[in-house]
This record gives structure tokens, C-alpha cells and sequence, in this order.
């Protein structure tokens, strides 16, 4: 079997007597893209924060390219490969849009100590930036202030933030939450294209980008995972019709 | 709305024409006026790095200031005394020489600021408000119990210091040279914020978690910022207490701090000429209304509060409107 990228053993973790999450054990393979579903409350967010190192766990480790990663921040752990995008949109508002593309880019240098030399037109960032502008449609808006974008391009921002980073798995928490149809087309069209170059944790509760994006799918609920598999095997999961799907038919 | 380029020249027309004015008018006393507004500005300068674009509220920048001018005003007073400063481990003799003396002020409040930055940006908030102001009261009351330097009287210092081929006595000469260092720690801001740094220090203003999530260490650019923004402050110290020959724990105190922030936010807080607008007028309304009234902080109060209160951007903000992102 080939090494998962990204994986969780065991992680648990409690807020005085409630759950969030139980003895999660996922594997993020090459490649793929691998959903975490559940219903509100299933203990999603806390799961990503774990992962990305702004929770720390009380149980279980988490590794990344074998190496465990379980004490790491979250800037060690962006630095050995890992971006995320946020669920409420963690931006530089009074920034253009290029000033954040290029942040990402900066991240991936790992050197902000230049203090004389403009960071802008410097094309060690620049490309990179506009690269993934480019990528996720945002180019035209590049000398738009942060803070003007709608929704939707706040989340392509994000993810084109992310691309920047050049990463080795991306973790993305509910990058379709409050697009329109046409956004979440767009943005399924994007993601689908991304894996190929790093495989995606993705949190969502746009079923039909999950069912239409997913290699596989994690089913999490009162933070334990009661099911994982392909889309077939999940939406013919009796336990999972019931705890979650079959909430909505 | 005026473009903001143009204000600058404005402005900076402002900072050669009056003094020239005054030179030939034979006003030396305006020369002086000017000279103290460009050493508040080059102290706001420093602060408005951490302010401005780093969203650090240090309400202890006076520690910085008093700092440089302790250090002009030890190191003068044994040069005009022949006595050293320190013999053990090795043997400190005084100076008159500016270029020295500036030197020790960046190096020495750059150390303080590193020291004070380390420990009060584990906090946020008004924690680190309080815990800044803290320190510079600190410094405050170590100056007054210094009876070796004058204690709460301070220190006076004979003749102003020396820069090579200038008589830094004649106040035009004291004061291009004030100029002079205002004009190259503004040029080198107006870069620093552009600069792969400052773009990263004003994001982790605005979005920590952002900065954090791609790979860069926050609580380091902030520390950065804040020792660069101390040494630059610890200057214009020692350039004050040049220009007073005279040095006193009020350089230290909580006021002058206060003061420091001020003019920031009537100029405008992350403005490049921001920290230049507002020492201007802080100056002038000390002037003209202190002519008037013991108590013209009281218009100076109420100027704030308008300012805060109908202009955000400060006065900047008020005549050239949002700051344009350079894209």
C-alpha cells in the first residue's frame, strides 16, 4: 500500500464532558480527495484544528509524510507541507488581493526578512501569486481590495492562497460554504484539478461537490467516524442513511 | 480629495520654506520650533512601525526616547567632565561626537526594545498597552533614583554636541541635520512597509491566524518591528536631548509616550507623513496656544477627540481620503 500523506491515529479530544472527537483514525493517500461529512456539531472543525495544530490533542499522534507532527505548531506544520483554507475567511481585508496571493507566496519562500526591497513586483513572489490567482479565476481582481470581493471570491482567494504554498496536502474547511451554484461549480472544477498535484482533506457540506469530488468519504458523527469508504459504499451504508444522510431524504 | 503624494510634498515644501523664512527673517527661535517638531516626528516615525502597520500598542515608547537621551546625556557629561564611564571590564570614555552618540542610542534602545518586545508580546490587548507603559515607568522612576546623573533634576550638558564639518551650534545647521535624518528613516519606512517584511507585518495586524497558516513566524515580525521602531525612537532621544542640552527623567515619563501616540493619530495612524503631520501641529498648538493658556491641552484634547471621533484616518485621512493599495 502506498504511504498515506497525511494521517491520524487515534486522536481524541474532550471540552470539560462533551466528546468532540474520538479516537479519529484517517489516512490522506496520494492523490485523492478524501471528504470528512457529518451533521452540525459532529466535530469537524475540531478535528481540522488538530490536524493543523491550533488544537492539540489529548490523545493520538498525527503524521505527515511519516513523520509525526503531533507537537508541532501550525507554522512548522505549514512549513513541512500542510495549508489549509479557513471556514470564515482569514484574510488581510485592507489588502489588495495580490498583497494576499503574495503572503501565500512569501510563506513558501519561508524568508520575509527583506526589508529595503519591494515585495510586489519581485518575481521570486509575484509569479507564484499570480499563478494561483490565475488558477482560480481571480486574476482580473488582483488590484481589488480584499475587503470589496463577494463571498464566493473571498473563498477562491483562500484556496488560491493556499496554492501558493506549493503544499503536499491541503486540509480545507467548508471551501463551498455560502457559494452560489455557479461559485461551487467553479470551485469543484478547481479542487478537482488541484488533487493531481497534492491530495485535499475536505470538510463540506455541499453533498453534491462531495459526491461529485470525493475518492473517498469519512463519516463523522458525535465525533467518531461510524463509516469510511468510496461514494457508493457510503451513501449504500445503512448506519450512515441514518445518522446523516437520511436526515435530508 | 488631494492625492497623497502630493500632500507629502506639501509637507515636505513645509519643513524646508519656514526654516528658510526664518533663517534670513533672522527668527532663530522658529528654527527651534522646527527642529522639535522634526525630532517629535522621527520619534513618531519609529512608533508608527509598531502602531501603524505592525497594530502594536505601545504605550511605553518614552522608554526608547528617554533612552537616547540618557545615553547622549551620560556620554556627554563624562566627555565634558574627563571622567570615564566605565573602567571595569574595560575603560568607556565620554563623547561630544554625534555620530557616536547616535550610534549607542540605536544600539542601545534597539537591546531595550529587544528585551521589553520579548516579554510584553506574550500578551495582546490592553495586557500589552499596560505592560509597555509599565516598563517606560520603570525606566521613569530608575532615572529619578539616578543621583549619579542628576536624579530628578537631570542633567545639563555645556556646549551641543559635534558633527564633523558642521557647527552643529547655529540652529540651521542643527536643524538640516535633523532634517536630513528625518527625510532618510522616512525614505527607508516608505520601503520597509512595501518590503516582503512589512507586507508580512501588516497582515499579521490584520489576520495573525492568516500569517501563521503560510509559514511565518508572527510573534518574530512583531518583535522585529517593535526593536526597529525603538531604535528609531531611542534617536530622535538623543537628537531631543541635543537640542535641549539637557536631559530629565520627563523624557521618560508616560506623558511623552502619550504624546508620541498623538501625534500619530492626528496625523494618521499608518500614514508614511502621519507621525510628520501630527508633531506639526502638536507643536504649533503648543506654541501659539500655550502663549494663551497654561492649559492649551485642552484644545489639543479637543482636536483629538474631533479626529477620532469624524476623522478615522487622521488629518491625512480627512484631506486625501483611504490610503490607495499599491498593486
Amino acid at each position: 500500500m502506498v504511504e498515506p500523506v497525511l494521517l491520524t491515529e487515534g486522536i481524541s479530544k474532550s471540552f470539560g464532558s462533551v466528546i468532540a472527537c474520538e479516537n479519529v483514525s484517517l489516512d490522506l493517500r496520494p492523490g485523492e480527495i478524501h471528504a470528512v461529512i457529518g451533521p452540525n456539531g459532529a466535530g469537524k472543525s475540531t478535528l481540522i484544528s488538530q490536524i493543523c495544530g491550533t488544537l492539540k490533542p489529548d490523545n493520538g499522534r498525527i503524521f505527515l509524510h511519516g513523520t509525526d507532527v503531533s507537537s508541532q505548531s501550525v507554522r512548522e506544520r505549514s512549513l513541512a507541507g500542510l495549508a489549509r483554507t479557513f471556514q470564515i475567511s482569514a484574510l488581510a481585508m485592507e489588502d489588495t488581493v495580490l498583497q494576499n496571493a503574495v503572503l501565500g507566496a512569501l510563506g513558501a519562500t519561508g524568508n520575509p526578512w527583506k526589508f529595503l526591497s519591494e515585495a510586489l513586483p519581485d518575481p521570486n513572489y509575484r509569479e507564484n501569486a499570480e499563478l494561483a490567482l490565475k488558477r482560480v479565476g481571480l486574476l482580473d481582481f488582483k488590484n481589488h481590495r480584499t475587503a470589496e470581493l463577494s463571498h464566493g471570491q473571498r473563498r477562491q482567494l483562500e484556496v488560491a492562497i493556499a496554492l501558493t504554498l506549493n503544499p503536499s496536502a491541503f486540509i480545507m474547511d467548508e471551501p463551498m460554504a455560502g457559494l452560489g451554484a455557479e461559485g461551487s461549480k467553479r470551485l469543484t472544477g478547481i479542487l478537482d484539478e488541484v488533487r493531481t498535484e497534492a491530495p485535499i482533506l475536505l470538510v463540506e457540506h455541499d453533498m453534491d461537490a462531495v459526491f461529485a469530488l470525493a475518492d473517498r468519504i469519512s463519516v463523522l458523527v458525535y465525533g467518531k467516524i461510524i463509516a469510511t469508504g468510496t461514494v457508493d459504499e457510503i451513501r449504500n451504508n445503512p448506519a450512515v442513511q441514518e445518522a446523516y444522510l437520511g436526515e435530508s431524504k | 480629495m488631494i492625492s497623497e503624494r502630493y500632500f507629502n510634498i506639501a509637507i515636505l515644501a513645509l519643513l524646508i520654506i519656514v526654516p528658510t523664512w526664518a533663517y534670513f527673517a533672522d527668527e532663530p527661535f522658529t528654527i527651534t520650533l522646527m527642529t522639535r517638531a522634526a525630532i517629535f516626528a522621527l520619534a513618531a516615525v519609529g512608533l508608527n512601525l509598531a502602531l501603524g502597520t505592525g497594530g502594536l500598542v505601545s504605550f511605553g515608547h518614552a522608554a526608547f526616547f528617554g533612552m537616547g537621551g540618557y545615553v547622549m546625556g551620560i556620554l556627554a557629561h563624562h566627555a565634558q567632565t574627563f571622567t570615564p564611564v566605565a573602567e571595569v571590564p574595560f575603560l568607556i570614555e565620554g563623547t561630544k561626537s554625534m555620530p557616536v552618540i547616535w550610534l549607542v542610542s540605536i544600539l542601545l534602545s534597539a537591546v531595550l526594545a529587544w528585551v521589553i518586545g520579548f516579554l510584553s508580546l506574550r500578551t495582546s490587548g490592553v495586557y500589552f498597552i499596560m505592560i509597555t507603559l509599565a516598563f517606560a515607568q520603570m525606566m521613569f522612576f530608575f532615572s529619578i533614583s539616578w543621583s549619579e546623573y542628576g536624579g530628578e533634576d537631570g542633567l545639563s550638558i555645556y556646549v551641543r554636541n559635534s558633527f564633523p564639518g558642521l557647527n552643529t551650534l547655529d540652529p540651521i545647521q542643527f536643524y538640516i541635520l535633523c532634517l536630513a535624518i528625518l527625510l532618510i528613516v522616512l525614505g527607508a519606512m516608505a520601503r520597509v512597509v512595501k518590503s516582503p517584511f512589512g507586507l508580512a507585518l501588516n497582515a499579521a495586524r490584520q489576520s495573525p491566524q492568516r500569517v501563521d497558516a503560510v509559514g511565518l513566524n508572527v510573534k518574530r515580525l512583531r518583535l522585529v518591528a517593535f526593536i526597529i521602531s525603538g531604535a528609531i525612537t531611542g534617536l530622535a532621544g538623543a537628537l531631543f536631548a541635543d537640542l535641549n542640552r539637557f536631559v530629565s527623567p520627563t523624557m521618560f515619563s508616560w506623558q511623552l509616550s502619550g504624546e508620541i501616540m498623538v501625534f500619530i493619530i492626528i496625523g494618521g495612524v499608518g500614514r508614511l507623513f502621519g507621525p510628520v503631520v501630527g508633531a506639526l501641529i502638536f507643536v504649533a498648538l503648543e506654541h501659539f496656544l500655550g502663549g494663551l493658556s497654561d492649559f492649551w491641552h485642552i484644545y489639543l484634547g479637543l482636536l483629538l477627540l474631533m479626529i477620532v471621533l469624524f476623522g478615522k484616518g487622521g488629518i491625512i485621512g480627512m484631506i486625501c481620503g483611504r490610503e490607495k493599495s499599491h498593486g
